[in-house]
């Protein structure tokens, strides 16, 4: 593990597996270096991955950062489901409506990519496991301590790839609110991420170098599983990654890279097409909201909840019993569909994108501005809204949106989609449609609209 | 670092140095570790911040349940089929290579393809949850059927160009 603390013990530091004989009682099982067999383990391979993974993890820890911002959690605690989060909030900024697509982006390569490292994670922590058995266990004070940060890594890095995983199939296994495990989970795991990267990513450069100059200075060689990398060279040896008595090879490292590389495409080519409607939708077979759209007709798009899993009941949305109470500074108003029909109509052409991964192409919307909305209860400019639905269950059923999301022209009171009614499980009667907001900050079946300064 | 280490104050107070460093290892590197144990700390309060045994269980047995049976499990699997074919094992990855594919879909997609959300799924988005075991199945089949083709096709190239140098020499996988 800690290679270039090694040297200030000497004696511990077997030259190969016959000094570890030769020592009084020889370690075994995993213990002993002898027990891992397999040639394609080795520095070249575990760096190859690292730098994979150092690229990879940074791009979904930053992704995962701006989706927790594009929830606004700052502005209303409806929308913050970790208020204890303290300094991890530093960084949080109004969320921007343009470009509209820009949430569909975000997550979609924070969901996609983490499916598509999935095999890397798995082999590279494959390719180290040897380490875990080091003897001794324990070299030194700073040995201890990033034995102790490599669990924390490790575990924190399985923690997070698992409750994602889980959490965009819908099952929610994992103990607790899946924002609060995962937001939570990805700052302990970060914190063991970048010293671990301070302290590896010189090694493996180095290693990767060295190699591509054996390579060189080898010519052309089909002997790939050969050059095991360490052997000569870096200061303190051996390439303690290599196994000192390897199994024939059965496969290439070239070839074992290649199987990393087949799975992630293979992952991501059954992943990536939920981002798009139609034919690419449908590439998307193993995913949820992969495959076929819902139904037929203009309301033929992804759903979230359905009105039956929010507990919306037709009574409720009915042309008689719907009313729409919108209150701001000068008061309340109440209006039925009819009423909101007989507003302004505007148009707009948004996607839906969810913390899920998935997303739509661009709906065409229309509707009522909320500006127009905020203008009848006497806010001119610009002012943030609370928004309540109807809707009985639910981390959002309640939800508010910031000023400059309000005062967008696109942002609208939905009343039909794609020139059709809005469907039940689209939100019928009414909905909300922010350019660029998560998801669930679209209301749907919405009751009641409170502007004002939150 | 070791170097760096000797270097240092610290071992010039302490005068069995050498010994003493070794014990403590690199300073730098303990600061380093320090530092990011601070953020871990403060974020990890937080995680806890609920069922506290059962959220550290998961986050511990995430790396445990890894490192001790998913790994070791996978590790034997392969071990098995290596063993199993015998002197056929040049031809192995014809076989490891869709199975490991499969496996991580199944591995990813387990909740979905064993039907463990077969209920909320539906009820949530409006869509069939019960395709997804048989697109798997069809996934594999196709993995496997394709590994199988590209079996055949090498194969036949290779009689075909042991039949043209005529060296009557095995062949030789990859």
């Amino acid at each position: 593990m800690a290679r270039s603390s090694r040297p200030s013990l000497p004696e511990d530091l077997p030259a190969g597996p016959s000094a570890a004989l030769r020592r009084g009682g020889a370690p075994r099982g995993p213990f002993s270096p002898g027990f891992w067999r397999s040639p394609v383990r080795g520095t070249p391979f575990t760096s190859v991955l690292g730098l994979v993974l150092l690229v990879g993890l940074t791009v979904l820890f930053l992704t995962g950062l701006l989706s927790y911002a594009a929830y606004n959690p700052g502005l209303s605690p409806v929308n913050d489901k970790t208020p204890d989060k303290g300094i991890l909030g530093f960084y949080l900024f109004s969320w921007p409506t343009d470009p509209p697509w820009l949430y569909r982006l975000t997550q979609g390569v924070h969901v996609t990519l983490g499916l598509t490292l999935v095999p890397v994670l798995l082999v590279k922590l494959w390719s180290v496991a040897p380490r875990l058995f080091t003897l001794p266990p324990v070299r030194s004070v700073a040995h201890a301590l990033e034995r102790i940060s490599l669990l924390l890594l490790v575990g924190g890095a399985l923690f997070e790839f698992v409750t994602g995983i889980l959490n965009v199939q819908l099952d929610y296994l994992f103990p607790g609110s899946f924002y609060a495990l995962h937001f939570y989970g990805a700052w302990v795991f970060f914190g063991a991420f970048v010293v671990h990267a301070v302290l590896k990513t010189p090694v493996a450069l180095r290693n990767l170098r060295r190699l591509r100059e054996e390579r060189k200075g080898a010519g052309e060689s089909g002997e790939e599983e050969r050059d095991v990398g360490g052997g000569e060279g870096e200061g303190d040896g051996r390439d303690d990654l290599a196994a000192p008595e390897p199994d024939p090879p059965t496969v290439s490292r070239r070839g074992a890279l290649g199987l990393v590389g087949g799975g992630s495409l293979l992952l991501f080519a059954t992943s990536a097409g939920r981002s798009f409607d139609g034919p690419l939708r449908e590439t998307a077979v193993l995913t949820p909201h992969g495959g076929p759209e819902p139904g037929t007709g203009p309301n033929a798009f992804q759903i979230n909840k359905t009105a039956a899993y929010a507990g919306i009941h037709p009574a409720e949305t009915s042309e008689d019993a719907w009313r729409l109470v919108v209150a701001g500074r000068t008061g309340t108003v109440r209006l039925d569909r009819a009423g909101l029909l007989a507003l302004p109509q505007h148009s707009a052409a948004l996607p839906i994108a969810c913390v899920e991964g998935w997303s739509t192409s661009d709906q065409w919307w229309r509707g009522v501005r909320l500006r127009d909305l905020a203008a009848l209860v006497g806010h001119d400019d610009p002012v943030d809204v609370f928004v309540e639905s109807l809707q009985r269950r639910g981390a959002f059923r309640r939800a508010a949106l910031r000023a400059n999301q309000v005062g967008d022209p696109r942002s609208l009171l939905a009343l039909s989609v794609n020139g059709e009614e809005l469907s039940p499980d689209h939100g019928h009667p009414a909905r909300i449609i922010v350019p660029g907001a998560p998801g669930v900050l679209n209301t749907k079946w919405v009751a009641r609209l409170t502007f004002g300064d939150l | 670092m070791t170097r760096f280490v000797r270097s240092t104050r610290f071992t010039r107070y302490s005068r069995p140095g050498p010994r003493c460093a070794a014990v403590l290892g690199s300073p730098p590197r303990i600061l380093l570790l320090l530092c990011s144990f601070a953020l871990c700390g403060y974020a990890g309060v937080r995680l806890l911040d609920g069922d506290r045994l059962l959220i550290a269980l998961w986050f511990v047995g995430a790396a445990v349940l890894h490192d001790l049976v998913l790994l070791p499990l996978h590790a034997a699997a392969d071990r098995a089929l290596v063993k199993g074919a015998g002197r056929r094992r040049g031809r192995i990855n014809h076989v490891r290579v869709p199975a490991a594919l499969s496996g991580l879909l199944l591995l990813v997609w387990f909740p979905l393809i064993t039907g463990r959300v077969s209920e909320r799924y539906p009820g949530a988005t409006g869509l069939s949850a019960g395709s997804y075991a048989t697109r798997w199945l069809i996934l594999t089949a196709v993995l496997f059927a394709g590994s199988a083709v590209l079996f055949a096709v090498r194969s036949r190239g290779r009689r075909r160009r042991r039949e043209r140098v005529g060296d009557g020499r095995p062949p030789v996988d990859d």
